[in-house]
């Protein structure tokens, strides 16, 4: 566990926009596909979910909707809207800038300054 | 419209966030489901795997209220479930319950009714269109309201500061409709009076200024409603009719709308009469003499854009030329602008006073109530210790604990709002239909209105709020794990708690109350002791007014003659004589005093001021007032003989310099007749205020000064009633046709009290209220600090404590706090009640039996609201307590 990164403030709309992106999913699914995109680097309490999934409902970028899972148990699916792909997009490449920066600026050695 | 959508809009909400938590909660068991599913497969049993997932899962409470937040909460809706768990909460506890609704009742209770007196008084414009603008004028040197006829109409015509200057004169008279004759109060308008103020008739038509063509010219009568109403049935054939008042024949010309009730707002006329008839109805107005000053108010609207200081310099400068044209009439002086409803500043500043002290009694009594419920919503804080930190533990957020706690307390102050209100409204309803005065058509309108609603629903949520707030330092600072762990009991804090200071704080202020209230009483068990002058025991008053009956000014003096001889002779009567209004009633008369030399007699040359009393020769010994030098009035002191007076000490010392010298000399009145002084008499109790300054004092012949409005004075050895219909009898077989209103000089002399019961009667009760929320203050202070110490005191009689160090371990600190709040009170009481003195007769504080009676009331209380807790404390049983730990 302890190898595992917090969550930087913000980051897990992102993220959720993200495993939502690849095709619909319940709420545990978001999380599994989550770990599975992020080799399980990314520290992740469970219920922390759902606040943000609202969130994102309330903002128009999820839709939802009832139906049955793989292991035949109601549960409710979420979807991108139109809204939250181009949202997600946005988001996607203010993050790259963003990193990119902080890479840089990271990764400069003292007699290039 | 758009709040009624955005109201529908909530509501259609509400029911959708009922359906979402039903779904929410159905997600998040899903998720769990999910997970145990994946445990199960990976080996655990599933009752492993589920309590697996739960764990994993993290505070769900928690995340559902992170959900809440995220999707919006609604206000509504979370005050809604607040308020739901606070009445569960408040059911739970009900005694803590009754005592803070019952303490607010109280409390708001008392301030709505103390702010609607005032509202209907001060606050409240006459009941007339645009009452804003309407303003009374007075003269300002001694802001003298009442003015002369010539002068008003000067006033009327020259101004340009007002749309029109209507005035009006309170007068009474006997209206005979056919009936039997009925006294009656009316007033006397001028022409303009109803056009002036903007009022429609409610039937037939109103006095016009066309309708006065010169003295006595309009002999018309415009009916009130409710005189309408009662006296002639809602008869709408009455426009026109012609009834006799005052034996004269006047027609009834209208009736005013039922909400206008005339323009001094504690007295409502029958009916209205042109004032230009006065002199025929009443003999002594007279409309062309510019020194008899009758015309009781002078008022209107000011004009657009014009402000009082701008109408007042222009009336001063209408003033300064009527001075320069009869300087003997009129003084220099200079106007200036009241609110009326309240005569000017005749009446205005004592009631202002008075109000204004019961204003800050009554907010003593609120800040009492709520230092007690701070009191009691602290200690219930503290009781609720373990609760609030097992839901901190369970991850509860503190903002949302404070928000349950304070919609508590506005659960509970609304409540008590609510019942303070609906409790004052009564009382208010009950004040304004109270007449005090059988004689006159007196009463207080003071029914509530929004402006008491919503000083009540702010005072009850401000109040709320801060008692609310007590508790707050409590549950911020509280520490989960450590309460738990130990227990709420663990803590007896003998270091000076917030609860301590509000307990000192608020006996104390009770105290205030107590003693104040027990000067009051005191006062006036004094002023009905003191020595008035004359002797009101065993004397009927007997008010007739001869002109009611058409009695020319001729004939008047015969027949007071025969009215006191007839009263002399009925069996039992000791002595009967006449006076033109005797002393301590509502008006009394007030003339300037000249020292003989002066010649000049204009107003600001007069040597003082006298109030005077017309008097037949038999009235000092009617009214037992004792006679120190000289002699009485004889029945040879009439018109045509040397003018001769009675006057009291007060006035010998001030007027004439000496008792001694004072037999024999002479003075002046206003009109230049010479009196002397032929006898002195004792000082007594003049003007309807039991705390008058000593007042100079003359008694003049009835026989040189006529009067036809008088009252006779019947001393007898018989009771009451009995004495009463045989004066009626004897009157009648006199003149059938002549209104006589009979009390005694006891009744009478309530209304000189009048002020000093309705003092004594608020700071009774306001003192009472005081007392009960010290009791329950006491009593909640004691009550709590017994049963958080139950063990303990539980342990020491398993010990063998004796009851008196039980009862001292128990209830020694509540009573210790008593003692230090109530001797502060006490202090502070007897510092305000200086303040007192101004409304009470002889409201000392320094009296002991004031002081004692305090300190005896405290212990009381005490001994009364620490007595279930000691009880308590001393019935432990020890066994029982323990096994239950």
């Amino acid at each position: 566990m302890t190898d595992q990164a917090q969550l930087l403030p913000g980051t897990l709309d992102l993220l959720i926009l993200r495993a939502v992106s690849l095709g619909p999913l319940h709420g545990y699914g978001v999380l599994l596909r989550i770990g599975q995109i992020s080799a399980n680097a990314l520290l992740i309490e469970q219920g922390a979910l759902y606040p943000g999934l609202f969130r994102l409902v309330r903002q128009g970028l999820l839709k939802a909707n009832w139906g049955t899972s793989e292991n035949n148990r109601r549960a409710k699916f979420y979807e991108l809207t139109v809204a939250g792909r181009k949202r997600l997009q946005e988001e996607t490449d203010s993050w790259n800038r963003l990193a990119a920066a902080i890479t840089a600026a990271l990764s400069q050695q003292p007699e290039e300054v | 419209m758009r709040l009624f959508q955005s109201l529908r809009f909530r509501i259609a909400t509400l029911f959708q966030r009922a359906e979402m938590r039903a779904e929410m909660e159905e997600e998040l068991r899903s998720h769990i489901e999910h997970r145990a599913d994946d445990l199960e497969r990976s080996g655990l049993a599933r009752t492993a795997a589920e309590r697996r997932a739960r764990v994993e899962f993290g505070g769900r409470e928690k995340y559902k209220e992170e959900i809440r937040k995220a999707v919006g909460g609604s206000s509504i809706e979370t005050f809604l479930q607040d308020a739901r768990f606070s009445l569960r909460m408040l059911r739970k506890s009900p005694g803590f319950t009754v005592a803070a609704v019952l303490t607010l009742t109280l409390a708001i209770g008392a301030n709505a009714v103390v702010f609607a007196v005032l509202n209907g008084l001060f606050l409240r414009p006459l009941n007339v269109p645009q009452g804003q603008s309407l303003y009374a004028i007075q003269r300002g040197n001694d802001n003298y309201i009442i003015q002369s006829y010539p002068d008003y109409v000067d006033l009327r015509d020259r101004n340009r500061s007002f749309d029109a200057l209507a005035a009006y004169t309170i007068v009474q008279g006997g209206l005979d409709t056919g009936k039997d004759p009925s006294h009656v109060w009316f007033y006397g308008v001028s022409g303009n009076y109803f056009n002036a103020l903007g009022i429609q008739p409610y039937l037939g038509r109103f006095i016009q200024p066309s309708d006065e063509r010169g003295i006595n010219s309009a002999p018309y009568i415009v009916l009130s409603y409710a005189y309408w109403h009662s006296q002639f049935q809602d008869d709408r054939a009455v426009v026109g009719r012609v009834v006799n008042l005052n034996k004269h024949p006047y027609t009834i010309l209208g009736v005013a709308p039922p909400e206008f009730r005339g323009t001094l707002l504690f007295f409502s006329p029958d009916f209205f009469v042109p004032m230009v008839n006065l002199q025929q109805l009443l003999g002594w107005v007279d409309p062309n003499a510019r020194g008899n000053r009758w015309v009781f108010e002078v008022l209107g609207h000011l004009k657009a854009g014009v402000t009082p200081v701008q109408a007042a310099a222009d009336l001063s400068s209408i003033g300064f030329g009527l001075h320069q044209a009869y300087p003997k009439d009129d003084d220099q002086s200079t106007f200036s602008l009241v609110r009326p409803g309240l005569h000017g500043n005749f009446f205005a500043p004592a009631i202002r006073a008075f109000l204004a002290g019961l204003m800050l009694l009554a907010g003593l009594i609120l800040l009492a109530a709520c230092a007690n419920l701070g009191t009691l919503f602290a200690a219930r804080a503290a009781d609720r210790g373990r609760e609030v930190a097992l839901r901190l533990a369970l991850g509860s957020s503190r903002t949302r604990i404070l928000r349950q706690l304070l919609t508590e307390a506005v659960l509970i102050s609304l409540a008590g709002g609510a019942a303070g209100l609906a409790s004052s409204v009564v009382l208010l309803h009950r004040l304004s239909g109270w007449h005090p005065f059988p004689q006159f058509p007196m009463n207080i309108p003071v029914n509530p209105d929004a402006n008491v609603y919503l000083v009540a629903l702010v005072l009850a949520l401000a109040s709320g709020f801060l008692f609310g707030i007590v508790p707050v330092r409590q549950v911020l600072r509280a520490n989960p794990y450590e309460i738990v762990k130990a227990g709420s009991s663990a803590r007896v804090g003998q270091r000076i708690s917030v609860r301590d200071i509000l307990l000192v704080v608020q006996i104390a202020i009770c105290a205030v109350l107590v003693t104040s209230s027990m000067v009051a009483v005191r006062g006036l068990a004094r002023s009905m002791h003191t020595n008035f002058g004359f002797d009101p025991q065993n004397v009927m008053l007997v008010d007739t007014d001869l002109k009611m009956a058409g009695y020319d000014e001729d004939k008047v003096p015969a027949m007071q003659r025969r009215m006191i001889d007839a009263m002399r002779a009925i069996p039992g009567v000791t002595a009967a004589g006449l006076v033109d209004t005797p002393p301590l009633h509502m008006g009394w008369d007030v003339k300037d005093v000249f020292s003989d030399t002066t010649t000049d007699l204009r107003p600001s040359n007069a040597v003082a001021q006298a109030i005077t009393y017309k008097i037949s020769p038999e009235y000092l010994q009617a009214a037992s007032t004792v006679l120190l030098m000289g002699r009485k009035i004889s029945s040879h002191d009439e018109l045509n003989a040397p003018h001769v007076a009675v006057v009291n000490r007060e006035f010998a010392r001030r007027i004439l310099g000496s008792e001694t010298g004072a037999l024999g000399s002479h003075y002046r009145l206003p009109d230049g007749t010479r009196i002397e002084v032929v006898g002195i008499v004792e000082d007594g109790k003049y003007t309807a205020n039991l705390a008058e300054d000593p007042q100079a004092a003359m008694f003049l012949p009835i026989l040189q000064n006529p009067a036809s409005d008088t009252t006779l004075v019947v001393r007898s050895n018989r009771d009451g009633p009995e004495l009463a219909s045989a004066i009626r009898s004897k009157l009648r077989g006199l003149d059938s046709g002549l209104p006589a209103f009979l009390q005694t000089w006891n009744e009478e002399m309530n209304g000189a009290l009048f002020a000093s019961r309705i003092a004594t009667m608020s700071l009774g009760v306001l003192g009472l209220m005081g007392a009960m929320l010290s009791i329950t203050g006491i009593f909640g202070m004691a009550a709590y600090s017994v049963s958080k110490r139950l063990r303990e005191l539980g342990i020491r009689i398993a010990l063998g404590a004796q009851r008196a160090e039980v009862l001292k371990a128990a209830i020694a600190r509540p009573v210790k706090l008593l003692a230090i709040g109530s001797a502060a009170g006490l202090v502070l009481g007897v510092l305000a009640s200086r303040v007192l003195a101004f409304i009470v007769y002889q409201a000392s504080p320094r009296d002991p039996l004031v002081l004692g009676g305090v300190v005896l009331a405290m212990v009381l209380l005490g001994l009364v609201a620490t007595w279930i807790p000691a009880q308590r404390a001393l019935s432990v049983n020890p066994l029982i307590l323990l096994r239950e730990e």
